[in-house]
């Protein structure tokens, strides 16, 4: 049904990662994309699939469900290694017509692939192991320096988390005004592209007026809790780093050092 | 002083075209005089657009009256440093139980008015513990509200404005979209509040049946308060009430219908007990 639909992708578990503060595996996953683009010899790249492999093997989610995340960037990973494979000057290995070949770019596609597969694998363990509420809270709390300079950091953090509230029910009511719109002779299946996005219209008007609509008896009901912005607001579940945040973040850096480590001397 | 006292309240709804100029001038409310007293059940009856929706507005200050007075609570609700005292003391719940609901988990969003006016996080936990308790929905504490009934979601959104701990209750239409059975579930929820814990109610809406438990109704036409009193002393002026396009409950019809047709029955019986009762002493 679609009520049951799951906004991001939570595999609920009960590991280490998934307990973390998401602060920490906010920062650390920002951590893993840099030095994705900092190693670049074979123990370099040793050193991030050792890590990216215990994080999965610690997370316990299953391996399938992080893969099916690549499906999404299957063509672009082909563009980018048949770009990096043909187009990178240097020693001809092979050569034919008027494409090569070269050693060099034998090596950056294999390289770039595997940063690719790695970025989306890596993001994936963080959409995986932290819900959705938790991902806005962390974010409206990690950001906060950002008040500082006027960005509207708790705005921010509010709308995402009504977004992830209403999602469900903007699509019901999709469903629902396509089912009225289909009672009475509408058509949104046949024609080519451009036809089907014109039978989109009569859809998305009323959809777009009923969601102003609820907006307005949201913001109307969040007044009248006495809802005035960030300041002065408690929370019921406070975000609170624990001993495991600590080593954490130990592990992080040190890791980050060896990579960069790594890059400098070999 | 009462709880609530409103005197003489205006309120336009003024439509401008363009450059400004007042094209139409809406009287929503048209000189409403309104007191309700501490641990009271009022409710405030209208056919639609009769501006009982835009009064309840006034008792939370989510609109301030063009002209006259109100005092919620011994508060000028005209001042604007008293705002979130009364918006704390007087709590809302609106008409759409979609549109209410904050949070995707229900002790979350029970959570979401204490969290606004500052209540430390220990105090948090116990008052949504509380709160979910007194309208019988603490089994579904953790679950998502988009896979409650429209009953269900109406409770929670009662436990979340019980949870700042208001001395009084407004709600608007809160029965509207529901079906007979979450009808029943939430007056219930709103009768044990007001019984048990002495929670000053107000009750608007348009269903009659719903309002024989009140204490005190007022029926509202065109802006203005035209009657009030007990359901008792409303319903016996059945006449008067279909005038202002509002149906009496079924029962005190019958009771009515058959008071004219030459049966000593008395005037505004409101339920079905009363009746029976009535007729046996008949005969």
């Amino acid at each position: 049904m679609l009520r049951d639909i799951t906004i991001g992708q939570y595999y609920p578990a009960d590991s280490v990662i998934h307990k973390l503060d998401p602060r920490t595996k906010l920062m650390a996953t920002l951590i893993y994309i840099l030095s994705l683009f900092v190693f670049r010899n074979v123990a370099g790249f040793a050193v991030v699939t050792l890590a990216l492999a215990s994080i999965i093997l610690l997370s316990k989610v299953p391996f399938g469900f992080m893969v099916k995340g690549l499906k999404a960037i299957v063509i672009i990973l082909i563009i980018t290694a048949l770009f990096n494979l043909f187009l990178t000057p240097g020693n001809a290995l092979v050569s034919f017509w008027k494409l090569k070949i070269t050693k060099e770019g034998l090596k950056n596609a294999a390289f770039m692939s595997v940063r690719l597969i790695y970025l989306i694998l890596g993001s994936s363990v963080l959409t995986l192991t932290t819900t959705p509420n938790q991902l806005t809270d962390g974010m409206e709390k990690a950001l906060k320096p950002f008040n500082k300079i006027h960005v509207p950091v708790h705005e921010i953090a509010m709308m995402m988390s009504i977004a992830l509230r209403f999602i469900p029910i903007l699509i019901e009511e999709t469903d629902k005004i396509m089912k009225a719109q289909l009672a009475r002779g509408a058509d949104f299946e046949s024609g080519n592209l451009v036809k089907k996005a014109k039978a989109m219209v009569p859809l998305l008007v009323p959809l777009f007026i009923s969601a102003f609509r609820r907006a307005n008896d949201l913001a109307l009901a969040m007044e009248a809790r006495c809802y005035h912005g960030g300041e002065g607001r408690t929370k019921m579940k406070p975000l609170k780093y624990r001993g495991v945040d600590g080593i954490a973040y130990l592990v992080i850096f040190a890791y980050f050092a060896a990579v960069v480590s790594l890059r400098i001397w070999m | 002083m009462n709880f609530i006292e409103a005197r003489k309240l205006v309120h336009e709804f003024i439509r401008r075209d363009e450059e400004d100029n007042v094209e139409s001038i809406l009287v929503a409310l048209d000189g409403v005089d309104l007191d309700v007293r501490q641990g009271e059940f009022v409710a405030i009856l209208g056919h639609n657009g009769s501006g009982k929706s835009t009064l309840a507005k006034h008792l939370n200050v989510l609109l301030t009256p063009e002209s006259g007075t109100l005092w919620v609570d011994g508060k000028d609700a005209q001042d604007a440093d008293n705002l979130w005292d009364i918006r704390q003391n007087t709590g809302m719940v609106f008409q759409n139980p979609d549109n209410q609901i904050i949070a995707s988990v229900v002790e979350e969003d029970v959570a979401f008015g204490p969290e606004n006016i500052g209540v430390p996080t220990q105090e948090i936990w116990k008052r949504v513990e509380k709160s979910l308790k007194s309208v019988g929905m603490i089994q579904y504490r953790e679950h998502s509200p988009n896979r409650l009934s429209g009953g269900q979601k109406q409770r929670v959104a009662i436990a979340g404005v019980m949870a700042m701990e208001p001395k009084c209750i407004v709600l608007d239409e809160p029965t509207a979209m529901l079906d007979p059975n979450g009808r029943k579930e939430v007056l219930d929820a709103v009768e044990q509040l007001n019984r048990e814990k002495g929670v000053t109610v107000i009750l608007i809406t348009h269903y009659m049946e719903e309002v024989t438990r009140a204490d005190r109704i007022y029926v509202m036409d065109n802006g203005k308060v035209v009657m009030q009193g007990t359901p008792r002393a409303i319903f016996s002026q059945v006449e008067t009430l279909k005038s202002y396009r509002l149906d009496v409950p079924q029962i005190t019809l019958l009771a009515y219908e058959l008071k004219k047709a030459g049966l000593p029955v008395p005037d505004g019986i409101l339920n079905r007990q009363e009746l029976v009762e009535a007729l046996c002493q008949l005969y």
